[in-house]
């Protein structure tokens, strides 16, 4: 308990910014049309991907002699540039489409 | 003093992603909101490759090789993939975000120091985010493996309940065994990733496919979360609220189509549909009536309304532009041609919304659901092209169908009913449809695309 505690104190900055985080993202996308729920998954998924940083912050740590993290980075950080720049040019080609409509009418 | 200014950059990032998102909910600014969230992206990655670090060593030969061979295969998949096969891909890329949750969480667990306790909340975090991470990758895998086809019913899971029960309860005991240890083990790190993996898998196999809009929903917003996890790790806010706000947008769609198939999600993940349905069609003759493409072609042509029900078949077929075309030919012979699109059809939130657009489909005649069923009444000639739980009546009539309670659409109010598949076989609820057998219901059997295109010559013709 203790130990949560502390937890808790130590990064309660980050427990706020989670917090307002969840209300804010609930905010923005709840009033989202069905038309455009597969694009906003997709761009929400290349998001996701943001996680690459934590891969890049890695290996920039490691030793270089490290061969395992770096590896391992390394593979992180190949999967998680598939998910961005992939997510983004899936989503733009998608949205692509809605729009070329739009300009015709 | 220096850092300041690079977590201030960071904030731009998040601005950027918020401002993105918020784009990305109407049509007229989607693009450019898309762009925007790739800008704060790339802002936040060239950040995190010079944000000075106490220890660092760099190693930029090592990331620049991971970004480049990621964006190679990013980008072509990208490219490549047919509009039709939008699901698998989304499912797909989700995992290999979700596969970098795992191996940063991992990394981070081999690194944390010898002879400190365990027992406390960074540990914990790090074993959340190898957990999610974990089912996030294999749990995609599996959606993706399930929506190409070639997992369908090769996969199956003895006991799913029970196996599942066992190894969520496996999970949460190796994890707190792991913060009760005197010092770090990493194989327990590698026992708690691989119960993970494997409870990713049957987390997911028994989940119907009917029901895999909400579970490629569902994943996404676990990716999400296992990026904010990592974001707690590395005290990073641009990835805790990039996280979350994909958490959250993943939970809202997730809630949504769970909403509109009136069933709770605890209902989607425990239950997933039961193929005890299918005996329910089964127990007497029943008889099928046919109807020729000539035959249909005067029909439509001399029809004042006809609308189209689109579901995964049109997708699979690739038929939408021939459905366009249908519609234009139609059109000129003054006939109403609209599509009634229900939230779940196909394989993904939208998935209809997408393939239409896609064919040029201009918005207005797109109906949703409730204001579809209004218009139902005043139709001439329903065609469901490869739609089949959407318009299932027993979603109404029959309480003891896994589908009870789902809201359809209801085309046997139109005057007449044509289905277009191609054979008897169930949907993918795999749950026999009593339209088929219905009164005013007649089947063109057949490769979606290639039915049309017989109906658009005959439609020439006639």
């Amino acid at each position: 308990m203790d130990a949560l505690i502390s937890f808790i104190s130590e990064n309660l900055l980050m427990v706020y910014i989670l917090v307002f985080a969840i209300f804010l993202g609930t905010e923005v996308i709840s009033k989202v049309p069905t038309v455009l729920h597969t694009p906003l998954m997709s761009g929400a998924n290349a998001i996701s991907g943001v996680v690459i940083i934590g891969a890049i912050l890695l290996i920039r740590q490691a030793e270089p002699q490290n061969y395992f993290v770096l590896t391992l980075g390394f593979i992180g950080i190949a999967l998680a540039s598939i998910n961005v720049v992939g997510g983004y040019a899936v989503t733009d080609r998608m949205l692509d489409m809605f729009k070329n409509k739009k300009k015709k009418k | 003093m220096t850092t300041a200014l690079y977590d201030f950059i960071y904030l731009i990032s998040i601005i950027l992603f918020i401002i993105g998102l918020k784009r990305l909910s109407s049509p007229d600014t989607a693009r450019n909101g898309n762009l925007v969230a790739a800008a704060g992206m790339g802002i936040a990655i060239v950040v995190s490759l010079v944000y000075p670090l106490e220890t660092a060593q760099n190693n930029y030969a090592w990331i620049a090789g991971g970004i480049v061979l990621g964006s190679v295969v990013g980008i072509t998949a990208a490219k490549k993939v047919q509009m039709t096969a939008m699901p698998e891909m989304v499912s797909l890329f989700n995992g290999l975000g979700g596969a970098c949750a795992l191996v940063v969480s991992l990394v981070e667990f081999y690194n944390y120091p010898e002879g400190v306790s365990l027992l406390n909340g960074q540990v914990f975090t790090t074993l959340f985010a190898l957990f999610i991470g974990s089912i996030s990758f294999t749990g995609s895998l599996v959606a993706y493996g399930k929506l190409q086809g070639f997992l369908r019913d090769s996969l199956q899971v003895p006991f799913p309940k029970v196996v599942n029960a066992i190894l969520l309860i496996s999970v949460i005991g190796i994890m707190i065994y792991i913060m009760m240890l005197p010092s770090v083990d990493f194989n327990w790190a590698l026992i708690l990733m691989t119960v993970s993996l494997i409870y990713g898998i049957t987390f997911v196999t028994p989940i119907g496919g009917g029901d895999m809009p909400v579970v490629i929903s569902l994943l996404n917003s676990f990716t999400g979360i296992g990026a904010a996890l990592a974001g707690l790790i590395y005290n990073n806010q641009v990835m805790l609220v990039g996280g979350i706000l994909v958490g959250a947008s993943g939970t809202i769609l997730t809630i949504l189509m769970c909403q509109a198939m009136n069933r709770s999600l605890f209902n989607v993940i425990i239950g997933g549909f039961s193929s005890s349905g299918g005996a329910a069609g089964g127990s007497r003759e029943q008889i099928v009536k046919e109807v020729i493409p000539s035959d249909l072609a005067i029909e439509l042509k001399y029809s004042s309304k006809v609308m189209v029900v689109p579901g995964y078949g049109l997708a699979v077929a690739q038929a939408q532009h021939a459905v366009h075309e249908l519609e234009s030919m139609l059109e000129e012979e003054g006939v109403d041609f609209k599509y009634a699109i229900h939230p779940v059809a196909g394989r993904m939130p939208g998935h209809m919304n997408v393939l239409l657009a896609e064919a040029d489909v201009p918005y207005p005649k797109l109906l949703e659901l409730e204001e579809a069923n209004k218009e139902l009444t005043s139709t001439d000639v329903v065609l469901v092209i490869g739609a089949n739980d959407v318009v299932n009546p027993a979603a109404k009539d029959d309480p003891s169908s896994p589908i009870h309670g789902m809201p359809i659409l209801e085309v046997e109010k139109a005057k007449s009913v044509i289905v277009l598949k191609r054979s008897m076989s169930t949907g993918y609820a795999g749950i026999q449809n009593q339209l088929f057998f219905g009164e005013k219901t007649r089947m063109l059997f057949g490769d979606a695309k290639a039915s049309i295109n017989k109906l658009k010559e005959e439609v020439d013709q006639a």
